[in-house]
């Protein structure tokens, strides 16, 4: 209190004002809302005026020359080299060709990954003996970064398909594994009890009640996973690919094209988000029960 | 139907270097056709366990439990189980739930449907068959894991405290529709409760189990739920002298055993 200015005069509520003040204390809610949940409230619009901020600074810090086109082209420059590269391709591929064969690439190993990942998880999550054997080796190799093992990828599989694919797969692999793993343990004790005591074999209560209870754990495992996949793609096509978006932007980085290079980054987030939006609408789909229950 | 649990005990083993806990001590019961047999006592007395030893889910250490003399070897839908809560499946409708112990079975979709739809009538359910089960009220969705529990056409049905999360007003109006399709079908019931006031009104027998070691201590035979099904209001039932100076005679036995372990 003292050494306040106003100390002993004013109440704490009246002496602090301003917009401290009212961050520091929540108001009252409206009717309809709840008062006091963290994070409440919409976010849509300042996102929105974030991004177009973002872009504005980029395009004022090109438009201005304070940095060379090199280190930052302008956003014309990336519509433009976009275009381009729509029209003529890239090194004599369209760019649909170069993002077919990574959506290919990253689907084809995510499907197997999932084929795999996801009964193999479950087994782990039911039977203590399929645990037993496959957690050292899943555990051993998880933590590892996907380019410490693609020299051995290589040195094992050769430099075409078949160990770009298992790259991603073995990214893609650790997380859906265990997340169909984790999953196991959704379904309430009494849930698997009920179920025995209708007559259910054991054959039953894991098809009907285990694997349903886990989907929600496993549809966001399955969206983990592919997230993965896509960091991992341009790791795979380092090394002797000819087409592809990850060859596409380490290729434009050795020539210099920063256009190409940000061009394709944001290539492979607008495909990845995309797929992350149809995971989202599965996921409604499949578990609107998800979290309440 | 006939249900013996003859000198049945359950020993759980003790862990890091406790002793052993007796769960249930040589529990003697018998469970005969149209008997609604509650069990009561203060928490630890080893009710849970002992529904747990007719259910199947655990074997008895030593005695054994015989289902129309044959010795109980695990769950089956002779015994079905309903739960407090948690045990419906949301992925499934209404419908699909009351169906589900038919479907475990293998029965066609049309004998499914038909058997389930007069346990939603029966329940009170009508209108909600095709609804998910997490759009519904807790009081309804305790009435989808009774009819579901029905629908197997069990010969004894399991109640673990079926009640427990339902506020004070909803658990009376489920305790009379319960007592209204127990005299209907004519099934054997077993309810587990640590409701004095529910054990009273809805048994035709009374079963009081004391902790340490879980062992039944006392034995009533009840006809509350007779006067209920002849036309009395359940207030009324309630509200009787014979009811409350029972309720309290239950009580005290349950205090007794609550001041002894505290």
């Amino acid at each position: 209190m003292s050494g306040h200015p106003v100390a002993g005069t004013a109440s704490p509520a009246v002496r602090r004002r301003g917009l401290i003040a009212r961050l520091a204390r929540a108001r009252a809610t409206k009717p309809g809302e709840i008062y006091g949940v963290p994070g409440a409230g919409d976010t849509r619009l300042l996102s929105i005026a974030t991004i177009c901020v973002l872009v504005f600074v980029w395009w004022l810090v090109t438009a201005m020359g304070w940095v060379k086109p090199l280190f930052v082209p302008s956003p014309q420059a990336i519509v433009g080299s976009f275009v381009s590269i729509l029209q003529n391709g890239y090194t004599g591929e369209p760019l649909w060709v170069h993002v077919g064969i990574s959506t290919a690439r990253v689907f084809g190993a995510f499907l197997l990954a999932c084929l795999v990942g996801i009964p193999l998880g479950l087994a782990m999550g039911i039977s203590p003996i399929a645990r037993g054997i496959f957690d050292p080796p899943i555990e051993f190799y998880r933590p590892i970064p996907p380019l410490a093992y693609l020299p051995l990828m290589i040195i094992w599989f050769g430099i075409g398909e078949t160990s770009k694919v298992l790259l991603i797969f073995l990214s893609v692999f650790a997380p859906v594994a265990l997340g169909a793993r984790s999953g196991v343990r959704s379904a309430a004790i009494e849930q698997i009890h009920a179920a025995y005591s209708f007559g259910a074999t054991r054959w039953q209560v894991l098809v009907r009640v285990i694997l349903p209870a886990a989907m929600p754990e496993i549809l966001t495992a399955m969206r983990i996973g592919i997230g993965f996949g896509w960091t991992t793609l341009v790791a795979a096509e380092m090394v002797a690919a000819t087409s592809g978006i990850g060859y596409m932007v380490l290729s434009a980085s050795q020539f210099l094209q920063t256009s190409v290079v940000i061009m394709g980054i944001i290539v492979i987030a607008a495909i990845a988000y995309m797929f992350d939006l149809l995971m989202r609408l599965l996921e409604r789909r499949l578990v609107p029960w998800k979290g309440r229950m | 139907m006939s249900l013996q649990i003859i000198d049945a005990s359950v020993v759980y083993p003790g862990l890091r270097g406790r002793p052993p806990t007796e769960a249930l001590h040589s529990v003697n019961l018998t469970v005969e056709t149209g008997e609604f047999v509650v069990v009561l006592g203060a928490s630890g007395c080893g009710k849970s366990t002992l529904l747990n030893l007719v259910a199947g889910f655990i074997s008895p250490s030593s005695g054994s439990v015989l289902l129309d003399g044959q010795p109980v070897q695990g769950p089956g839908a002779d015994r079905s189980v309903v739960f407090q809560k948690h045990a419906l499946l949301p992925w499934l409708t209404v419908r699909d739930n009351v169906a589900f112990g038919l479907s475990l079975q293998g029965r066609p979709r049309t004998e499914r449907y038909s058997i389930s739809h007069r346990f939603i009538e029966l329940l009170g359910l009508s209108g909600f068959e095709d609804a998910p089960v997490y759009t519904l009220s807790g009081g309804m969705q305790q009435r989808v894991g009774i009819a579901r529990a029905l629908t197997c056409d069990p010969k004894l049905l399991l109640l673990d405290e079926p009640l427990g999360a339902l506020d004070a007003l909803t658990r009376e109006r489920a305790q009379e529709l319960i007592l209204r399709v127990w005299d209907r079908s004519g099934k054997s019931v077993l309810l587990i409760t640590h409701s004095v006031e529910e054990a009273l009104f809805m048994g035709t027998r009374l079963i009081v189990m004391s902790p340490r070691p879980g062992r039944i201590t006392h034995t009533f035979d009840l006809s509350f739920s007779r006067m209920f099904l002849a036309g009395q209001t359940a207030r009324a039932v309630k509200a009787s002298a014979d009811f409350i100076a029972l309720r309290e005679q239950v009580l005290q036995i349950i205090f007794a055993d609550e001041e002894d372990a505290a």
